[in-house]
């Protein structure tokens, strides 16, 4: 029994796992063949890198994560504090379902609900040829990054004693001091792993951006899949190898990050619509 | 006087949230619907949703094909999280780990790699000639595009369901045992109407991208399929079709709610507390 549920475990991980050692094994074949491995080479690679689409892809990507991470954060923190003291729980709860709202619905309905808002809004003013641009992206990646941040800070905010803000004031803090002094420092490390997880999902986002972003502001996601509409080539996955190592890497950091944060409850590891907080944060 | 400015104070610093919330989450969706119900000039019509007739075989194609890959994820992941929980804590982390592992890959890389292994030409034919078996021809197929969403989708499935199952209080377990159950009444009265919750928030979260997903019908299904998603993706390629589109997802996300609704109504039946493998509504 033993041997038959750790030999099913084997396999099923193998499958998930073989397709994309396959990718990485093949990026550094040398022909562009994906069934033969002929030969070590770094050939891709450097096609890769030969490409300026792609650096440029890669620049677009990192504004637009590092953008959008940092101000769907600052909202969040805001919005967690603001909701944490709210009385309301009525109107708390309203807030919450709302702000749920991107993460329950398809990626390509919140795509294209928004982009329909700036198609909208673009004929108004009378923008005529591209009414997308790198603020609609930034627009939509700040909205769906928000609850992922919300997720991770609410449950750290709920974990302060709340003898300490009043210490605070006690000993002659204004409430913005002991909001600086000594609850922003307490939540800290959950706002840093939100802003990590953030960053990762505006990284990672394909279907959203794809409908939210004009022709001017390519990602890397979007370029990839440019790139995969016409033939394979194997500097594709050279590429694809390259972020799943700095995918892997940002990983690690952001584990670390939010071991430190708490024990039990931030879970920052969970992606995007892994709602397995769920029930604890409405 | 003093604790309730505050309060207020404090309030406010939700203020830009709930903005940001209202000009875009709930302005995009009123979008949806006011273009769903005009026409390209911007007059009423209910044109656009009586037309979805012409998508009801998109619709029943995209609900099949999510439906079938929604229940394999399901059959291989509860065993996968069973097996799982039996394990030491340390390697229950790791493997956890490892299944998470692939969700921050882009959705785009795994199913560009699963196209590089079922290609006509690619590693798994290449591997069946080596050992003397005859290619099979996979990409284009309904079973290579339903396997894309297992592939890609299974870790949804797999997390809630262990999260829950991890949780069980052992001596439910022990006590059906005191009791004369077997190891298989253990199952399928105790462990499976308690892990619920979990499979439902499996089911809906892989479900739904399931139903909407349009690259990989794309890549997979060589362009034979024609799926929501698909549709979706099609229309909003020219500004005259906008309204189509946004009948099209309207209708699915009216779909995907009510069948939530009615699972969560499921859960909260089967289960009061929930378990942690709730999901937000």
């Amino acid at each position: 029994m033993k041997i038959l549920s750790r030999s099913y475990i084997a396999i099923v991980f193998a499958i998930l796992y073989i397709p994309i050692l396959v990718l990485m094994l093949f990026s550094f074949n040398s022909t562009a063949s994906t069934g033969v491995f002929s030969g070590f080479s770094f050939q891709w690679y450097g096609e890769l890198f030969k490409d300026a689409r792609v650096f440029t892809a890669l620049r677009n990507t990192l504004i637009l994560a590092v953008s959008s991470s940092l101000i769907s954060t600052v909202i969040a923190t805001g919005a967690a504090v603001g909701l944490d003291r709210m009385r309301s729980a009525k109107i708390r709860g309203v807030i919450n379902s709302v702000t749920n709202i991107p993460m329950m619905n398809p990626d390509i309905v919140t795509g294209v609900s928004m982009m329909l808002l700036f198609a909208f809004f673009g004929n108004l003013v009378g923008a005529t040829a591209d009414k997308l641009n790198f603020f609609t992206l930034l627009i939509a990646h700040i909205t769906f990054n928000i609850p992922y941040v919300l997720l991770n800070i609410t449950p750290r905010l709920r974990q302060m004693d709340r003898n300490l803000p009043e210490a605070a004031r006690d000993l002659g803090c204004t409430p913005v001091q002991s909001f600086f002094k000594v609850e922003l420092p307490f939540m800290m490390p959950s706002i840093i792993a939100g802003a990590i997880m953030a960053f990762t999902l505006s990284l990672d986002d394909f279907v959203i951006s794809y409908f939210t972003s004009g022709s001017d502001f390519e990602t890397l996601p979007i370029l990839i899949y440019s790139l995969t509409k016409k033939e394979v080539k194997p500097n594709i996955y050279a590429l694809s190898t390259l972020i799943i190592i700095a995918i892997i890497s940002l990983l690690i950091l952001s584990n670390v990050m939010s071991s430190r944060s708490n024990q039990s409850n931030a879970g920052s590891l969970r992606k995007g619509k892994d709602k397995l907080n769920g029930k604890e944060n409405i | 006087m003093k604790k309730r400015s505050d309060g207020l104070l404090r309030s406010a610093a939700a203020a830009p949230h709930v903005v940001w919330s209202v000009l875009f989450i709930v302005a995009p969706l009123i979008f949806v619907c006011y273009y769903a119900f005009t026409d390209a000039s911007g007059h009423f019509t209910f044109s656009n949703i009586t037309g979805l007739g012409n998508y009801a075989g998109t619709f029943a194609l995209s609900v099949c094909f999510a439906f079938i890959a929604t229940i394999l994820c399901l059959l291989v992941a509860y065993p996968l999280a069973y097996c799982i929980c039996k394990l030491s804590p340390r390697s229950q982390k790791i493997l956890i780990m490892l299944a998470m592992l692939p969700m921050w890959m882009n959705l785009l890389i795994r199913t560009y790699s699963m196209m590089a292994i079922l290609d006509n030409e690619g590693f798994l034919n290449k591997a069946l000639e080596a050992i003397g078996l005859s290619k099979v021809r996979i990409l284009g197929t309904p079973g290579a595009v339903i396997f894309g969403m297992v592939y890609n989708f299974f870790p949804y499935m797999l997390l809630p369901i262990y999260s829950v199952m991890s949780k069980l209080d052992s001596r439910l377990i022990e006590a059906a045992e005191d009791l004369g159950c077997n190891g298989r009444q253990v199952i399928m009265k105790v462990i499976l109407p308690l892990s619920i919750p979990g499979i439902v928030s499996g089911i809906t979260m892989v479900f739904v991208p399931s139903i909407s997903t349009f690259y990989i019908s794309q890549k997979l299904g060589g362009g034979t399929f024609d799926l929501i998603g698909d549709a979706i993706e099609r229309q909003f390629q020219r500004p005259d079709t906008y309204n189509v589109g946004a009948a099209i997802s309207l209708v699915m996300m009216l779909l995907i709610l009510v069948s939530i609704a009615v699972m969560n109504r499921f859960t909260d039946e089967a289960d009061g507390n929930g378990a942690g493998g709730g999901i937000i509504v």
